[in-house]
């Protein structure tokens, strides 16, 4: 059963998500960018802008007059929601004899999210394999993930730097979603992910959809995609290629910042540090998210195992497209583009994983 | 249990092996946690010093005796160095076991070659202690032992001891030797010469990477399988759980999938700093 709603019919889904009893967050363009914030209602995401995005490069641009979900993507993607940038994992008091050490446990919170990318679903989807379904249970991310509902939009236009349609996750939501919307020039397209969604969509008004607009809502931005990524054998090649030219090449423009995997969605990895008080009674253990780039992350006594840039260019980029497969079944990389937009060198993974292919000492692949 | 559950312990012994080495018998506060409380040759606890931090120590003693928990630690870093200065009925932290250990089933029955470089290595001075108390279960013993320097020989009095000891082997060798050195001189692959042992040994390992590359080929040109041979590894961790990333090995994860690994699943990746 298609349906389609009416544009103006937004407000009463995101009503109905709060009456639910969830907290409803919503891309919600501003100060140069876009992030999922707290929304009471749908006139709080800005109408009529688009992003615009390069190598390095995002500005927010007059769009389509009446378009509600123009922009694709910003820096931030559903990550921090359920994988705290910094969250504490244990108390430890000091005791008369010795000391005693308190799980901390996060609240749960039962959080909407509306406008969630294809791309963005994929991510969690890996995350929850990385928290959830590993020998080790993360209970923090549990308790944040538990509730989630996710109104995801298919992506009708890309942003210069998407590549999810190399990566097999977009541009429509397939999977992992409770209700996806396709935005058509005049009301939206809906479709029932999951029983929590068919029980939220029989609530809203919605209206048969005719041909022309399921024609319209067919329409697959896959095509006008300018970048794309040749995953054959990938795996294969980049374990191979220790020794690839490119990686000094690379190294040589990386300024080992940090920030593509900080607004990677599928990145996880985190430092566990204890922070005590002052006074000495008290220390927490903190988890804050790390990244591979950091030149502490390989370090042990007397040795750092990536020491050079080089070495932690290759570290990422091989675990993302490689080693995460062998580890979580599927590649680290969901193609949402953000590594390439908000990287200040604008340094491409989809250039370097060609340049890497085209240098291979076995020839290209 | 959640991973990040901690659990307290005292310190009931402490030994002094060498000036900034000391080994730490633990017994947990709560006795039901140590009646509970199992672990193999060669995985790993995370201790913790309070207010400064955790560390992963390998477990030195007997997995017969759980309840009598020894951890041998190397002054090195900001947190052992507060670990160092532990007393006799200091309550720390400890979370674990952790990590998979040496493959001892595997090995009974066969002889052992052992294979360690650098400062001593706590790993296999565990793996070595389980086989003496099981002696009778294991074949002939080589323990092979390289240093660079006479001074880096730690444990001087224990390899004595186990030279002593039947159907055990021990080869020293030290880099930069000076006149007291009485054994041979050269890097620890050059030992491999005197080494006569049956293709049908076990090999384990424990030390620099590249000792354990090179080792490891002069193994396989004995005949030495290479699914007999099996090398301990080190990397920065801070959960053990195999999430927080930093002992990232390729497709391994060193904190859950090793420290231990075949030989053949690692083949590939010495030298390497993916």
């Amino acid at each position: 059963m298609t349906q389609r709603m009416k544009k103006s019919s937004l407000d009463d889904l995101i009503t109905l998500l709060w009456r639910e009893g969830f907290t409803v967050f919503g891309p919600v363009p501003a100060n140069e960018g876009c992030s999922f914030q707290e929304i009471r209602r749908a006139s709080e995401i800005p109408v009529g802008i688009r992003d615009e995005q390069e190598a390095g490069r995002y500005r927010l641009v007059a769009g389509v007059a009446g378009e509600i979900f123009g922009v694709t993507n910003g820096a931030g993607s559903l990550k921090p929601f359920f994988f705290a940038p910094e969250e504490t994992l244990l108390e430890v008091q000091r005791a008369p004899r010795g000391f005693q050490a308190r799980e901390v446990k996060p609240a749960a919170r039962r959080a909407a999210f509306l406008g969630v990318r294809a791309c963005d679903l994929a991510a969690v989807a890996m995350q929850d394999r990385i928290f959830l379904q590993d020998r080790f249970r993360d209970t923090h991310y549990e308790a944040r993930r538990a509730d989630a509902f996710f109104v995801a939009v298919d992506c009708t236009h890309p942003a210069a730097t998407c590549f999810c349609a190399s990566m097999g996750t977009g541009p429509r939501a397939e999977s992992g979603f409770d209700l996806a919307l396709t935005e058509l020039e005049d009301g939206f397209i809906v479709r029932r992910g999951s029983e929590r969604g068919e029980a939220i969509a029989a609530k809203l008004e919605l209206q048969p959809a005719d041909a022309s607009d399921i024609e319209e809502a067919a329409k697959n931005c896959a095509a006008e995609m300018k970048r794309r990524m040749d995953t054959s054998d990938l795996p294969r090649l980049l374990y191979d290629e220790v020794e690839n030219p490119r990686w000094d090449d690379v190294a040589a423009r990386c300024l080992s910042c940090t920030n593509c995997t900080m607004v990677c969605p599928t990145c996880f990895c985190h430092s566990v540090a204890d922070d005590q008080e002052i006074e000495g009674n008290m220390s927490r253990r903190i988890r804050r998210w790390d990244s591979c780039f950091s030149l502490e992350h390989a370090r042990i006594h007397g040795m750092n195992f990536r020491q050079k840039i080089r070495e932690r260019y290759r570290q990422w980029l091989t675990h993302k497209l490689a080693s995460w497969m062998d580890q979580f079944g599927a590649s680290g990389c969901v193609g949402c583009g953000r590594c390439i937009t908000w990287c200040p060198a604008g340094i491409d993974v989809t250039e370097e994983v060609a340049a890497i292919r085209a240098g291979a000492a076995k020839g290209p692949a | 249990m959640t991973p990040y559950a901690m659990h307290t312990a005292r310190i009931t012994a402490r030994r002094t092996e060498t000036e900034g080495i000391y080994t730490f018998t633990l017994r947990f506060v709560d006795p039901d946690v140590g009646r509970a409380y199992r672990f193999t040759a060669g995985q790993f606890n995370m201790l913790y010093a309070f207010g400064v931090g955790e560390v992963p120590i390998s477990i030195v003693s007997d997995p017969a005796e759980p309840a009598m928990l020894e951890h041998t630690i190397r002054v090195a870093g900001r947190v052992t160095t507060v670990m160092g200065g532990w007393k006799v009925g200091d309550v720390v932290g400890i979370r674990g076991p952790y990590g998979k250990g040496w493959p001892v089933e595997k090995a009974r029955g066969r002889d052992m070659v052992i294979v360690t470089g650098g400062l001593g290595c706590a790993p296999v001075v565990g793996l070595i202690n389980y086989i003496f108390r099981r002696r009778a279960e294991y074949g002939d013993l080589h323990i092979l032992h390289g240093v660079k320097t006479p001074n880096d020989l730690l444990y001087r009095d224990r390899f004595d001891q186990w030279r002593r000891a039947p159907r055990t082997k021990v080869y020293l060798t030290a880099d930069q030797p000076d006149k007291s050195w009485r054994y041979r001189i050269g890097v620890v692959t050059e030992l491999f010469d005197e080494l006569t042992t049956p293709p049908a040994s076990m090999v384990m390992m424990c030390g620099p990477e590249v000792m354990m590359r090179y080792a490891a080929r002069s193994l396989l040109s004995k005949g030495i399988a290479a699914e007999d041979i099996y090398v301990s590894l080190e990397r920065r961790m801070e959960c053990a759980v195999g999430l927080c990333g930093h002992c990232q090995h390729r497709e391994h994860f060193v904190c859950k999938d090793g420290p231990v690994f075949s030989y053949t699943d690692v083949k590939e990746l010495f030298g390497h700093s993916l």
